[in-house]
C-alpha cells in the first residue's frame, strides 16, 4: 500500500472543497441549531435551491451569473418562510419533520423528467460557471504549504475559503449582537424571551433565513466547484453529514464547523483511500468486502460518529458542555 | 404488564393463523421464466403503468406495474408464446402512448425476456385496440427497454383524453387504499413511540426496511416459503426492537440524554443501518419468489389481485386488533396512561419501562411486517426506508403525532391521496402531495386530526 498517496489524498482533504461546501452548510446548522435551537433537517433543501437558482438563471434562462447568485439566496429565504411559517410556533420535532420531507421532495422536483427543460432532469444542469472561472486571476499551478493545485482548483478553493472565513465573521459579529443574544436565550427558555416582550416567532424565522442563506452559498460552492449541478447530491445525508460536522467541531461555537469540515473530510478520506487500497491489495478476503463496498462503509463510519459523538461528547471537540443545552422545550 | 406480552403473543398468533390461512389460496410455483422490461419516455422512467401478460389462450398470467425506475418483471409459470399488453390509460399525462400496446414474445426455459414498448412511435395518436396477432413490434431481447427518444414537443395527447376515467380514478383508489392499510400499519410504531417516551424516530424507515430485506434473504437466499420467511421475519423484528430498547435506547434514557439528542442519535442509526443494507444487500431491487405471479379479480368497482386482498386483509387485522389491546386490555390502557402522563402513570403504579419496550417490540415488528408487504407491492431495495419515511411522517401528522389511531387513519388518507394524486401531478412527484398534506395540516390543525392540541406547543 503506498501510505505517501494515502497520506497526501487525505491531507488534500482538509482543504478540499467539500470541507468547503460542508462547512458553509454546517455555518448554517449552527446558525440555526447551534445558536436557536431549531432543528432544521433540510440543509440539503437550502443548498439545492440555491445551487439550482444559480443554475438555472444562467444555464436555462441565460441571464447573468450574478441575478443567479441573486435568486439563489433568494429562493432559500423564501423555502426558510415556507418551512417556518407551518412550523415555527410548534415543538422542535415538527421543524425536523417537515424540512426532512421538503428536501426529498424538492430533490424530486428537480430531477423529475416534467421540469427537464427547467432543472434538466436528474442529469441537471451544466454551463453556468463560465463568469465564475473568466474571474481567475491564476494562470498555472499554485503551491499553499504542502499542496499544490491546478489553476481552476485554487480559483475554487481561494474563493471558497474566503466566503467561509467571512461567513465565521458575519456570524461571529451577530451573535455577540443583542440580536444573536436573544438567539441563544430562545435556545435556552423560549417562554422567559417571550415574557420579555420578544417576538420569538420572527426571530425563529430570521435565523432560519440566515442559516439557509448559509446553505445557499453551500450550493453556490457545490455547484460552481464541480462546474455542474446534479440533484441527487442534495440526499438526505448532505443534511446528516453537515450535522455530524458540525457536532464534531462543537455546536454554537464559530470555528466549530470550519473545525468539525477539516477534520471529518481528512478523517472519511483516510478511510476510503485506506480501505479501497486494502481491499485492492487483498487484505480483506474479496468475500467480505469489495471496492464497491468501501462507500457504504463510509457512511456506516459516520453515522457511528454521530452516535458515538451525542452519547460520549455531545459539545463535540471545542463546544462548551454548558452552553450547549440541546434540550429546551 | 404480563398482559401486553401475551397481546403480543396473541396477535403474532392471529397473524401466523391469517398467513397460514392464506397458505393455500396463494400458493403458486416459483417462477423461472419472466418477461420484463423499462418503460421510458425520452430517456426518464415512467412509474404506476400496467402491463398484463396473458398466454397464448388469453387467459391472463399477471399484472405488473412499472416502479420508480420504470421497470416491470411478470414471472410466467412455463416456458412458452405470451402476449404482454400495455394500459394506455395507466401511462401518465404528456406521456404518448406506444405504437404497439401489444407485444408476442416466445419465452424460453429458464429466460429473463425482455420486452420493449416503443412509447409515441405513431405520434401520439390514439392507441389501436390491442391486437396480440400483430407482432410487427418484434422484441428486443436482452434489450434493458424501450428506451426510445420520442419526436420533439407534440407529445401532449389529445384533448379528450386528459379527463380521467371513472374506472382509472377507482383503480387509483383501490391501489391507494392497498398503500394506505400498510402504511398505517408502519405508522404505527413510530406514533406509538413517540406518544410514549416522546421521541420521533428518524430509524422508523429503517426498521421498515429491515423487514422487508431479512424476508428476502429468508425466502431467497436460504429457500423458505415466504409465509413462513414473514413469520419468522417479524419475530427477528421484534426481537430486533426489544434489542433496540434495551441495549440502546433504555440506557440513554437513563443517562438522562435529551430528546433533540436522541432524534439526531436516530439520525446515526438512520445512516448506519441504511448504509449497512447497502453494504450487505447491494443497491439492486429484488423481488420475492412467491406471490409475484397473481391474477387480478374485480370486486365492485375495484381489481385487485389476490395477493392484495390479503395484504390489505392483514393489514387491517392488525390495526383492528392493535386498536383492541389498547382500548381493552389492561396493557393497553397501561401504553395509553404512559403517554398520556408517564410520571403519572409511573407513580401508579405502571412500569414505565417496560410498557415502553413493548411498543418497541410490537411498533418494530408491525414495521417489519409492513416492510415485507411494501416489498411485496414493489420491491425490495436498501432506499426503500427513506421513501416511506416521508409517507409516515405525512401520515401521523395528518392523524396526529403519538396517536395510535390518528397514524392509521392518516397511513389510509395519505396512501389514498398519494395515489389519487397522480390524476393531476406527474407520478414521480407524487410524494410531493404528503408534503402539501403536513404543511396545510400544521396551517390549520396542528394538532392532527385526532391530536389534542397540549401536545402541540
Amino acid at each position: 500500500m503506498d501510505w505517501g498517496f494515502i497520506l497526501d489524498n487525505s491531507l488534500r482533504a482538509i482543504v478540499g472543497q467539500e470541507a468547503i461546501v460542508f462547512a458553509l452548510a454546517a455555518i448554517g446548522l449552527n446558525v440555526q441549531f447551534g445558536y436557536t435551537g431549531l432543528l432544521n433537517f433540510g440543509q440539503a433543501a437550502f443548498a439545492a435551491v440555491g445551487g439550482y437558482g444559480l443554475a438555472t438563471i444562467v444555464a436555462t434562462f441565460g441571464l447573468p451569473f450574478w441575478f443567479g447568485l441573486l435568486v439563489g439566496i433568494a429562493g432559500a429565504m423564501l423555502l426558510a418562510l415556507l418551512l417556518g411559517i407551518p412550523t415555527l410556533r410548534l415543538r422542535a420535532d415538527y421543524l425536523a419533520i417537515v424540512t426532512i420531507a421538503a428536501s426529498e421532495i424538492i430533490r424530486l422536483v428537480f430531477r423529475s423528467s416534467t421540469l427537464r427543460d427547467t432543472f434538466g432532469g436528474s442529469g441537471g444542469l451544466t454551463g453556468f460557471t463560465n463568469t465564475f472561472f473568466d474571474l481567475n486571476p491564476f494562470d498555472d499551478r499554485v503551491g499553499f504549504g504542502p499542496w499544490t493545485f491546478g489553476p481552476r482548483d485554487a480559483w475554487v478553493l481561494t474563493v471558497g475559503w474566503v466566503l467561509v472565513l467571512l461567513s465565521c465573521l458575519v456570524v461571529w459579529a451577530l451573535m455577540r449582537s443583542p440580536w444573536g443574544r436573544v438567539l441563544k436565550a430562545i435556545r435556552e427558555d423560549e417562554d422567559a424571551v417571550r415574557s420579555l416582550g420578544k417576538n420569538v416567532y420572527a426571530y425563529k424565522m430570521q435565523s432560519l433565513a440566515l442559516g439557509g442563506i448559509f446553505g445557499a452559498l453551500a450550493g453556490f460552492m457545490f455547484s460552481i466547484a464541480n462546474a455542474a449541478i446534479q440533484p441527487d447530491l442534495y440526499q438526505p445525508t448532505f443534511t446528516f453529514y453537515a450535522y455530524t460536522i458540525l457536532i464534531l467541531g462543537g455546536a454554537a461555537r464559530v470555528f466549530g464547523p470550519v473545525v468539525g469540515a477539516m477534520i471529518f473530510w481528512f478523517v472519511l478520506q483516510l478511510l476510503a483511500t485506506t480501505l479501497e487500497a486494502g481491499v485492492r491489495a487483498d487484505i480483506f478476503p474479496f468475500s467480505l468486502m469489495t471496492t464497491n463496498q468501501v462507500g457504504s462503509v463510509r457512511f456506516m463510519l459516520v453515522g457511528l460518529i454521530l452516535i458515538l459523538l451525542l452519547i460520549f461528547r455531545p459539545q463535540g471537540i471545542f463546544g462548551n458542555r454548558k452552553e450547549l443545552v440541546f434540550d429546551v422545550r | 404488564m404480563r398482559t401486553l406480552s401475551k397481546a403480543v403473543l396473541g396477535l403474532l398468533a392471529m397473524l401466523a393463523v391469517a398467513l397460514l390461512g392464506a397458505a393455500p389460496a396463494l400458493a403458486q410455483e416459483e417462477a423461472d421464466e419472466t418477461v420484463g422490461g423499462v418503460i421510458r419516455h425520452e430517456r426518464d422512467p415512467v412509474e404506476g403503468v400496467t402491463l398484463t401478460v396473458t398466454d397464448a389462450d388469453g387467459a391472463e398470467v399477471g399484472t405488473a406495474e412499472t416502479d420508480a425506475e420504470g421497470q416491470w418483471r411478470v414471472p410466467l409459470p412455463s416456458p412458452g408464446e405470451y402476449v404482454v399488453t400495455l394500459d394506455v390509460d395507466t401511462l401518465p399525462e404528456g406521456v404518448p402512448p406506444p405504437g404497439e400496446p401489444a407485444i408476442t414474445t416466445t419465452v424460453g426455459g429458464n429466460q429473463d425476456r425482455s420486452v420493449a414498448f416503443r412509447l409515441g412511435e405513431r405520434g401520439g395518436a390514439p392507441a389501436p385496440a390491442p391486437t396480440p396477432q400483430d407482432d410487427a413490434e418484434a422484441p428486443v431481447q436482452g434489450a434493458p427497454g424501450a428506451d426510445v427518444e420520442t419526436e420533439g414537443e407534440a407529445l401532449e395527447e389529445p384533448g379528450g383524453t386528459q379527463t380521467a376515467r371513472p374506472a382509472q380514478i377507482w383503480q387509483l383508489v383501490s391501489n391507494g387504499l392497498r398503500f394506505g392499510l400498510i402504511l398505517g400499519l408502519a405508522s404505527l410504531g413510530l406514533s406509538l413511540i413517540f406518544g410514549t417516551i416522546g421521541l420521533v424516530n428518524f430509524s422508523h424507515g429503517e426498521l421498515v426496511a429491515f423487514g422487508a430485506i431479512t424476508a428476502w434473504y429468508l425466502n431467497v437466499s436460504a429457500g423458505i416459503h415466504l409465509l413462513w420467511a414473514a413469520l419468522i421475519t417479524i419475530v427477528l423484528a421484534a426481537i430486533f426492537g426489544w434489542a433496540q430498547d434495551r441495549g440502546f435506547w433504555r440506557p440513554l434514557r437513563n443517562r438522562g440524554t435529551g430528546l433533540i439528542t436522541m432524534m439526531i442519535i436516530s439520525v446515526g442509526v438512520l445512516l448506519f443501518l441504511r448504509f449497512f443494507y447497502l453494504f450487505v444487500f447491494g443497491g439492486e431491487r429484488q423481488q420475492y419468489r412467491q406471490f409475484v405471479i397473481q391474477s387480478s379479480m374485480v370486486i365492485g368497482p375495484f381489481r385487485w389481485a389476490q395477493r392484495d386482498l390479503w395484504i390489505m386483509g392483514i393489514s387491517a387485522v392488525l390495526m383492528i386488533a392493535v386498536s383492541l389491546v389498547l382500548l381493552r386490555t389492561r396493557a393497553g390502557k397501561a401504553v395509553r396512561a404512559v403517554s398520556d402522563n408517564p410520571a403519572l402513570a409511573a407513580s401508579s403504579g405502571i412500569y414505565v419501562d417496560r410498557v415502553v419496550t413493548n411498543v418497541w417490540v410490537v411498533g418494530t415488528a408491525l414495521a417489519g411486517l409492513a416492510g415485507i408487504l411494501f416489498g411485496l407491492i414493489q420491491a425490495v431495495d436498501y432506499l426503500m426506508g427513506v421513501r416511506i419515511l416521508l409517507l409516515i411522517f405525512a401520515a401521523v401528522i395528518l392523524g396526529g403525532l403519538g396517536t395510535a389511531w390518528g397514524a392509521m387513519l392518516g397511513g389510509i388518507v395519505v396512501g389514498i391521496l398519494v395515489e389519487v394524486s397522480t390524476l393531476v401531478i406527474p407520478s414521480e412527484l407524487k410524494y410531493a402531495g404528503a408534503l402539501g398534506i403536513m404543511v396545510i395540516i400544521l396551517l390549520i390543525r396542528p394538532q392532527g386530526l385526532l391530536g389534542r392540541r397540549e401536545r402541540v406547543g
